[in-house]
């Protein structure tokens, strides 16, 4: 089963480290938001309508030989805990996990594309890559568009464009967005100054997962603020230009640290690889801060026998919902910080012994 | 006096904000002040989209830019019967229809949000018809311009056969 493989499988294709600008950029990721004409967006449409929306998606699907190779799950017939595992790993967001009649997820066999019906728009066309892609990612994120639009009538204006529910996705309805590693520029105290500068340049900025006040793991995520009166490519190269910058000053900043304070630095990375190696209980915060700590390590050359692929699979599959699947039950705080541990362990002492996954 | 956000700490910021002549004020310690700084940069949790939305809504009105703007004004969409305020609490439209109804209402708005009310990006080919073709023609006259200034003279030539196609095909539709 295509669904069980994609749950089961705990390594991504967006988890690679040979994607061009990886020591900075882990991922980049493109959302469309589509509508279908004359049917209510979903917080306002009755079931009848929403049954009619995922009917109309299936039988372009169908009808489309190139888009054959996605998997359609109805989310009615897929668990609590699965549906986690497809937030955690960026399949499908938190709002569409908690409805489920009439929903559907449609992911590729290698993650890198995820369609959304019924969630906040009709359709949300979502591509996910590694490193810094986010003109390659567009690119696939188009042609799945043009194909759906063969087949489906759009919601569509001569003067704001693509119709979405909200407002402020009228226009291109693309958010192009890319996740950072800035562990540098957090450590030196400028990732203020220098996300404060990026957020004046219609860039928004956001932490992993977009929980707490802080971002978990030095993550942030750039996107684009407007989507309505700049073309497609504008707001990539827009996004792409900010980006650039961001990633020169985090790659000087680790320069600068390795020249004036290797010693602190290499006692960083050593005691994040430490703990990882042999601690007994792990919280998932102190997971995804050590593992950042061990990451900026594995780039600057400080730690050698651990890869930065092991790192970033072990930054989602130490995500509660992940971790539980992987054991196959539900588990109470005390045990996940158990399993967690022991599973960090296996995987650093099995990347160390260069065995195989 | 103790802190209003986390309660342990004393209070040593205090502020006064004055939002459309309602005064409102804060107590903090230095830590939550600081907290509360970054909210605006990093999390969306206390700073949520109908809020905004709604301030932006408001401020309109107030400061006197958008009032008694020609047009009709309708309270609820007749297509789908979704109510103004609704949506101006919530932050979602109902359904395509929403967009026409409100119209004059919305317009300012999007305009706040994005700069501009004119889409300049991708067309639908279906809709396509002569709006896409025009629009197509434009993006390769960008690209046409760009390419000359690179001196890839080559590629501008392809290009600008390109744009005489599209013009033909379009004075033929009309």
């Amino acid at each position: 089963m295509p669904l069980e493989d994609i749950i089961n499988r705990t390594y991504s294709a967006w988890m690679s480290t040979d994607a061009p600008h990886a020591d900075v950029a882990l991922s980049s990721r493109v959302r469309l938001a589509r509508n279908l004409g004359n049917i209510p967006f979903p917080n306002q449409a009755s079931e009848t309508d929403l049954a009619e929306v995922v009917e109309k998606v299936q039988k372009a699907i169908s009808r489309a030989p190139e888009l054959s190779r996605l998997e359609v799950m109805r989310l009615s017939e897929v668990s609590a805990l699965e549906r986690q595992i497809l937030v955690e790993k960026h399949l499908i967001s938190p709002q569409l996990a908690q409805c489920t009649q009439n929903r559907l997820a449609i992911v590729a066999e290698d993650e890198s594309v995820s369609v959304m019906v019924n969630e906040e728009d009709h359709i949300r066309i979502q591509t996910l890559l590694p490193g810094f892609q986010l003109s390659e990612a567009y690119q696939i994120a188009d042609k799945i568009d043009d194909l759906l639009e063969s087949q489906l009538d759009y919601a569509f204006d001569e003067q704001i464009g693509y119709i979405a529910a909200c407002p402020t996705n009228v226009g291109t309805g693309l958010r192009v967005s890319i996740m950072v590693h800035l562990p540098a520029l957090v450590a030196t105290g400028r990732v203020k100054a220098v996300l404060s500068a990026v957020s004046n340049l219609g860039i928004a900025v956001r932490g992993l997962y977009g929980e707490g006040s802080e971002a978990s793991g030095n993550l942030f995520q750039l996107s684009n603020q407007v989507t309505l009166g700049r073309s497609e490519p504008e707001l990539i190269e827009n996004l792409a230009a900010v980006t650039g910058q961001v990633i020169e000053q985090e790659r000087a900043t680790r320069k600068k640290l390795v020249l004036e304070m290797k010693d602190q630095l290499e006692d960083k990375v050593h005691r994040a690889y430490g703990i990882l190696s042999h601690s007994r209980l792990m919280t998932s915060q102190e997971a995804l801060r050590l593992l950042s700590d061990a990451k900026l390590g594995v780039e600057l050359r400080l730690i050698s026998g651990v890869d930065g692929k092991t790192l970033n699979e072990l930054m989602v599959i130490t995500q509660p919902a992940y971790l539980q699947s992987l054991v196959g039950q539900e588990l109470d705080p005390l045990e996940r910080d158990i399993r967690r541990a022991a599973l960090i362990r296996e995987r650093i002492s099995n990347g160390r012994e260069g065995k195989e996954r | 006096m103790l802190c209003d956000e986390c309660r342990k700490r004393p209070a040593n910021v205090h502020i006064t904000k004055m939002v459309n002549g309602v005064k409102s004020e804060f107590h903090l310690c230095e830590e939550c002040a600081r907290d509360k700084g970054e909210l605006s940069l990093i999390s969306e949790s206390k700073f949520s989209f109908p809020s905004l939305l709604t301030g932006l809504l408001q401020t309109g009105s107030d400061i006197g830019v958008s009032v008694s703007r020609p047009g009709r004004t309708v309270d609820r969409c007749k297509n789908c019967g979704l109510a103004f305020s609704t949506f101006a609490n919530m932050g979602f439209l109902g359904c395509s229809e929403c967009y026409e109804q409100f119209g004059p209402r919305l317009e300012p708005l999007i305009r706040r949000i994005h700069g501009n009310c004119q889409h300049t990006g991708k067309v639908p080919k279906r809709m396509g018809g002569a709006a896409g073709v025009m629009r197509e023609i434009e993006n390769l006259r960008n690209d046409l311009a760009k390419l000359v200034s690179d001196e890839k003279y080559e590629d501008a030539a392809v290009v600008r056969d390109k744009i005489k196609a599209l013009e033909e095909r379009l004075s033929n539709e009309e």
